[in-house]
């Protein structure tokens, strides 16, 4: 298991335009992904409702997981997704 | 029936007969099941989502701008994947798909509701998506308010659209033309109604208790700033108030195109942005280019400085919206309260408005800079746009003429400096050897002009952007930049105020640079006013003595102003 722990910058957290961007590219990845905030339970990042439900705010870490050929490739893109302000 | 208040989401005022939009969703029962061919079952719940999906995404499209980032955000709620595994899950066990999909819905829905704020407000958006679906289910897809005049009886004209609540969906094709107001009795300020309502133009109040109850046809006088709604008013008050709104609404819009006093003599228009999101407002108030274009947001919270390449792509993204058009972008301007994450921590400052920040940063990590302008010169080589760089925090000659020196390096012919500091005021002419441009950051010049932190609230007086003391260091710069044939412009709150802003137009100032949605009032003061009116209002504001009396001068000689109510 592969994974990514980043700090949202967004002024809006996770949530609007970012989480859109966020679980769009998530869903274009032929992998399992999954997101969690803090030491929380992950959900599915390609679900734009879990997503939601974790409620991120700005500030908060999330870890960012993923398995398989290519994780490292679309962790770092979501990880950046993540992180943007 | 008395007046109704709620909270004015969308300014402007509106009248028309009610349509009351009172579509009951319909709700399939507990234990619905379906005939017991579960593949089928599930096949047609995911169909109905897919349509819904497909229909949210056909309307942003038409609709454009923001409503097609709203109603995109839905059509992903309703292809969500852990939703269509609670759906077929449900199906499974034997309910019917429009049980299912009511069901599913609402596991997600208590969680948001539960979040409260910004999470509460979207329980509308899946509420919506959840009742179209059923609904197409049950093969009676939900009526919306009439895209038409025509579809309704009664005296021709915009209708005022009432409802308990409106989903982006129903409001986002409508226009003006057709739709007078929004009255929802539910709903706030961040709803997606009040945003779109903005977006459109049309003035709207949401949270109005007793909304839902107004009978279909009741004329109806809605006022979006004030929040209030008047049913059956009488006509001589309607007359008033939307003859006082047409007024001022006529005078802003008839101010259209490039900036120019009355007589003719021009003075482009800008927007200041802080990054690519912003270009869509300034556009839509009618920008002539950028005068600043803040760079922070590429640097800020980030752990490794952004690469050329990224740089490249968010500097295009502004140059390509503006065509023909001046952006001129502002070198980084951080310091040790904006600290950047990827440099050595700062020394500890006592002052920091008073440290090594903007150009002093810049000169300390020249590297920074140098992949700076290098990404501008490429992004500039693949516009059409007029890209001009500036530096902040310039004190002396010799800065602008090193600023200059690495822009010219970097390939950057238009290397302009900002004139906040006083000293760089009073040896303008010095600086105008040196650089192409200036530009005017009224807020900082205001703030080391009067010795007045702009973060302590009790000095606002101090900041006033009519001090006579800030005026007569504007006129420094655009004499010192006129003797070198420079143009000089205003970027900051002053070229904001539409009073102001012919003053300094007056004193010599070439552009004015404001918040987007400042733009039509300073447009509309500007066209009511000739050049010579702007030169009388700035020589008795420099005459006064205090900031109120500068601004009642210059108002006794701009008689304009009170016309378009400014």
């Amino acid at each position: 298991m592969t994974q990514r722990q980043v700090t949202v910058e967004a002024e809006v957290g996770l949530h609007a335009r970012p989480a859109a961007t966020f679980v769009q590219t998530a869903a274009k990845a032929p992998l399992d992904i999954t997101i969690a905030k803090g030491s929380g339970k992950p959900v599915n990042a390609k679900s734009i409702l879990s997503v939601l439900s974790l409620d991120v705010r700005k500030g908060d870490i999330v870890v960012i997981a993923a398995e398989g050929d290519g994780a490292d490739e679309i962790l770092d893109r979501l990880a950046e997704i993540a992180s943007a302000p | 029936m008395n007046g109704l208040t709620g909270t004015g989401v969308s300014p402007g005022v509106g009248f028309g007969p009610a349509f009351v939009l009172d579509w009951e969703p319909p709700v399939p029962e507990p234990g619905a099941g379906h005939g017991g061919d579960a593949e089928a079952e599930r096949a047609r719940a995911e169909r109905a989502l897919a349509d819904v999906a497909a229909d949210l995404e056909a309307r942003g499209a038409r609709a454009g701008g923001e409503a097609r980032e709203i109603l995109n955000a839905q059509a992903l709620m309703a292809l969500d994947p852990g939703l269509a595994t609670g759906v077929a899950e449900l199906i499974d066990a034997g309910a019917s798909a429009a049980r299912a999909v009511y069901e599913a819905f609402g596991a997600y829905r208590a969680m948001l509701a539960g979040a409260g704020g910004y999470l509460g407000a979207r329980v509308a958006d899946l509420d919506d998506i959840r009742d179209r679906a059923i609904a197409v289910l049950d093969g009676r897809p939900p009526p919306g308010p009439p895209s038409s005049r025509d579809a309704l009886d009664g005296p021709p004209g915009p209708y005022v659209l009432v409802a308990r609540d409106l989903a982006p969906a129903d409001t986002a094709a409508l226009s003006p033309d057709v739709v007078a107001a929004f009255v929802t009795e539910e709903g706030g300020p961040t709803s997606h109604t009040a945003i779109l309502a903005r977006a459109l133009g049309v003035p709207a109040v949401v949270a109005c208790p007793g909304a839902a109850s107004i009978a279909a046809g009741t004329p109806l006088l809605v006022d979006g700033a004030a929040g209030t709604v008047r049913p059956a008013p009488p006509d001589a008050d309607v007359a008033a108030a939307l003859g006082a709104a047409a007024g001022r609404e006529a005078a802003l819009a008839a101010a259209i195109g490039p900036g120019a006093t009355a007589d003719g003599h021009p003075v482009p228009l800008l927007a200041n942005i802080g990054g690519p999101d912003d270009v869509e407002a300034a556009l839509a108030h009618g920008a002539e280019g950028v005068g600043l274009f803040r760079t922070e947001f590429l640097f800020l919270g980030r752990s490794a400085a952004p690469g050329e390449r990224e740089q490249e792509e968010a500097y295009l993204a502004v140059l390509d919206a503006f065509p023909g058009g001046r952006v001129i972008v502002r070198a980084l301007d951080a310091g040790a309260d904006k600290p950047l994450a990827f440099l050595p921590p700062p020394r500890p400052e006592p002052n920091p408005a008073l440290g090594e920040r903007g150009l002093r940063l810049l000169r300390a990590h020249p590297e920074i800079l140098e992949t700076q302008l290098r990404a501008l010169a490429r992004a500039a080589a693949r516009s059409r746009a007029d890209l001009q760089v500036m530096a902040p925090m310039v004190a002396t000659a010799e800065e602008a003429a090193w600023f200059a020196a690495a822009c010219r390096e970097a390939g950057l012919p238009s290397a302009g400096v900002m004139i906040e500091i006083p000293s760089a005021a009073v040896r303008a002419a010095d600086l105008a050897a040196e650089a192409g441009f200036f530009s005017v950051g009224t807020n900082d010049l205001a703030q080391y002009t009067l010795a007045a932190d702009r973060q302590v609230g009790a000095l606002t007086g101090l900041q006033d952007p009519w001090q006579p003391a800030l005026l007569d260091l504007v006129g420094l710069a655009v004499a010192g930049a006129a003797e070198r044939g420079r143009p000089c412009g205003v970027c900051g709150e002053a070229a904001g105020d539409p009073a102001l802003a012919c003053v300094l137009v007056g004193i010599g100032v070439t552009s004015l640079s404001m918040a987007a949605p400042a733009l039509p009032a300073v447009r509309a003061a500007l066209a009511r006013h000739s050049r010579e009116e702007c030169v009388l209002a700035a020589a008795a504001a420099v005459a006064a003595g205090s900031p109120d009396e500068a601004r009642a001068a210059a108002r006794a000689n701009l008689p304009g102003l009170a016309d378009l109510g400014l």
